[in-house]
């Protein structure tokens, strides 16, 4: 990749921006109640994370595939007086994506704490699988015949001939990426706001129904009812919040493989949009995978967190089977993947949930049933048994790798603040 | 002038603003697989495009190709959404690598073209068909007729080709 792709090449904002709150409502199917209250409570609550007001946000920020509420109406629900909003579409792929345009915007004294939230029904009102007939009745137009003129339709389906290609090239087995769903499905019964908490063994994977080849029922995420937000503000500005700031690194926003419209005409198609993301991710981080404690990798399907944590180098090209399977992602093991659970158990946001979870981690301070402290803490065992800790020790540094489609994708370096 | 026609119970409707989609989907209803081919580079290119993804010249000309390819990768869905396809499932979604322009313009390239598996008729693939292909499978194109002047391209296995003895398919 040439030298100019390196954006930030001076790196002047390594290291000057952080997240400083997080919230979220519960993981629910059947919130009972629209997006706009979706997402005015998990901002709410974000801020009063960060032991701010209302007065303190002058920023708003979302991402939908128009299923969701606007900036305005949220932020006017909470007295939040703008100098900047924006409604952006899109779904996976767009937190890392916001979070680098709210460091934008800030440094271009356009506004100072951003808050960035996603709010959806997202088994109550716009199913993201498509069940329920969305769409389905729509005449064909001429790219629709492309599409659902073939039955072709879902993000799974959409998907597939990817995964299945890395298995063909790779001789990626269906054992080995049903423990993705395994190792995020014991992370989620450490967490008590997982919407499935149960943990389950690859022979429950592949014995679950066969939704589209290569996904089984339990290769797919779950699909769930939620606001989650999260305040991105200076690093100065960081320093008088509540908790200690998990520090942006680097930032990498929607970066595509050639042909984002139709990326299967370009290249082999086993290998994601990571592969060139990696080349602005790591350097502007001025770290590397070997550096980086715990990931969020985007767990849409097991194959997703697989393919995307090898074309970003935590292993060699063509092993992410090997990789998912060795127990290097396991709580206990030695970098963690989507300790929450992620979007195969805890809930689907579109990926902000992922990086809500490597805050906390970030913190020390991660909301499972450890007994809390006179100092207000939690006092974490770091047994990892079912029902136990789910916060990893000395966590530093974290690394969430966004998902939108195998050409799409973001990603973001965080650092524990001093 | 717009496209008509009907498709498993599903309305189509080609506006006539979308001159790329008329003009490719008028070639199938006449029974030819044609993609654009750039004026300048002289690349041709899948799905219809307004522009040259490799030079960016707008003009390009519709050439026609030879309609045989190997199966590059699938998906198999037994789960459909949309309630038209669930009496067919188990059904394809193919990714057909055309015989033209193989590694071309760069290793790796391809002109791949989506779609589903059919028979030698145009209709959706039995179970036992489906069974029978996987990567490495030689395909051809078939026309199915969706309205007056307009027909879906989709794949039937290439009977006159040496096909591979085990194509690759899902362990199951």
């Amino acid at each position: 990749m040439s030298d100019d792709i390196d954006a930030t090449a001076a790196k002047h904002l390594r290291g000057k921006y952080a997240v400083v709150g997080v919230g979220e409502t519960g993981y629910v199917r059947g919130s009972g109640c629209t997006t706009r209250t979706l997402g005015t409570r998990a901002v709410r609550s974000a801020i009063e994370d960060a032991g701010l007001t209302s007065a303190d946000v002058d920023g708003v920020l979302s991402y939908s595939n128009n299923d969701s509420t606007f900036s305005t109406l949220v932020a006017g629900d909470l007295g939040i007086r703008l100098n900047f909003y924006m409604d952006v579409y899109g779904g996976g792929s767009s937190t890392e994506a916001l979070i680098g345009i709210a460091m934008g915007v800030i440094e271009a004294g356009m506004c100072k704490t951003v808050a960035i939230y996603r709010a959806m029904n997202g088994y109550s009102q716009v199913r993201i699988g498509g069940t329920g007939g969305r769409g389905t009745k729509a005449p064909l137009s001429g790219g629709g015949l492309f599409s659902r003129g073939y039955g072709l339709m879902s993000a799974g389906q959409m998907f597939s001939q990817s995964f299945m290609r890395h298995m063909y090239d790779y001789g990626t087995t269906p054992e080995q990426v049903a423990m993705v769903k395994v190792v995020h499905s014991e992370h989620a019964s450490n967490n008590p706001k997982a919407y499935y908490q149960k943990r389950v063994s690859v022979d429950d994977v592949l014995s679950s129904r066969m939704i589209c080849k290569p996904l089984h029922l339990l290769d797919c995420c779950v699909e769930t009812d939620n606001g989650t937000a999260i305040i991105v503000t200076s690093i100065d500005r960081a320093r008088d919040c509540r908790h200690t700031p998990a520090v942006i690194q680097s930032v990498v926003g929607r970066c595509s493989k050639p042909r984002a419209d139709n990326h299967y005409q370009s290249g082999p198609i086993s290998t994601v949009a990571g592969h060139y993301a990696k080349e602005i991710l790591w350097p502007n981080a001025g770290l590397g995978p070997e550096d980086v404690d715990i990931t969020g990798s985007y767990d849409a399907f097991t194959f997703t967190t697989m393919m995307q944590l090898e074309d970003y180098g935590f292993c060699a090209k063509g092993e992410g089977g090997d990789y998912v399977s060795s127990g290097i992602t396991r709580l206990g093991g030695a970098r963690p993947n989507n300790t929450s659970g992620g979007h195969l158990c805890e809930g689907y946001t579109h990926g902000i949930n992922m990086v809500i979870e490597n805050v906390r981690q970030l913190r020390g301070d991660v909301d499972d049933s450890c007994p809390i402290g006179s100092d207000g803490r939690r006092q974490h065992t770091y047994d990892y048994s079912e029902g136990g800790c789910r916060q990893v020790k000395d966590c530093e540094v974290s690394a969430n790798l966004g998902w939108a489609t195998p050409g799409t994708g973001s990603a973001m370096v965080m650092a524990k603040g001093g | 002038m717009a496209l008509e026609g009907e498709y498993l119970d599903m309305a189509v409707y080609v506006d006539d603003l979308d001159q790329e989609n008329l003009e490719f989907y008028s070639f199938c209803g006449n029974g030819e697989l044609r993609l654009q081919q750039c004026s300048s580079c002289g690349l041709k290119r899948y799905p219809p495009t307004t522009a040259c993804p490799w030079c960016a010249n707008p003009e390009s000309s519709w050439e026609p190709v030879a309609g045989r390819g190997t199966l590059y990768s699938y998906g198999e869905v037994h789960h459909a959404i949309q309630p038209v396809f669930r009496q067919f499932a188990p059904y394809m979604l193919l990714l057909v690598e055309l015989d033209e322009q193989r590694d071309h313009p760069a290793p790796y390239d391809g002109l791949r073209l989506t779609g589903n598996l059919a028979t030698a008729d145009g209709d959706l693939a039995p179970p036992e068909l489906v069974e029978r292909v996987g990567i490495g499978s030689r395909l051809k194109v078939v026309f199915k007729s969706i309205g007056e002047g307009i027909a879906l391209p989709l794949w039937c296995l290439d009977e006159d080709a040496e096909q591979p003895a085990k194509p690759w398919r899902y362990p199951s």
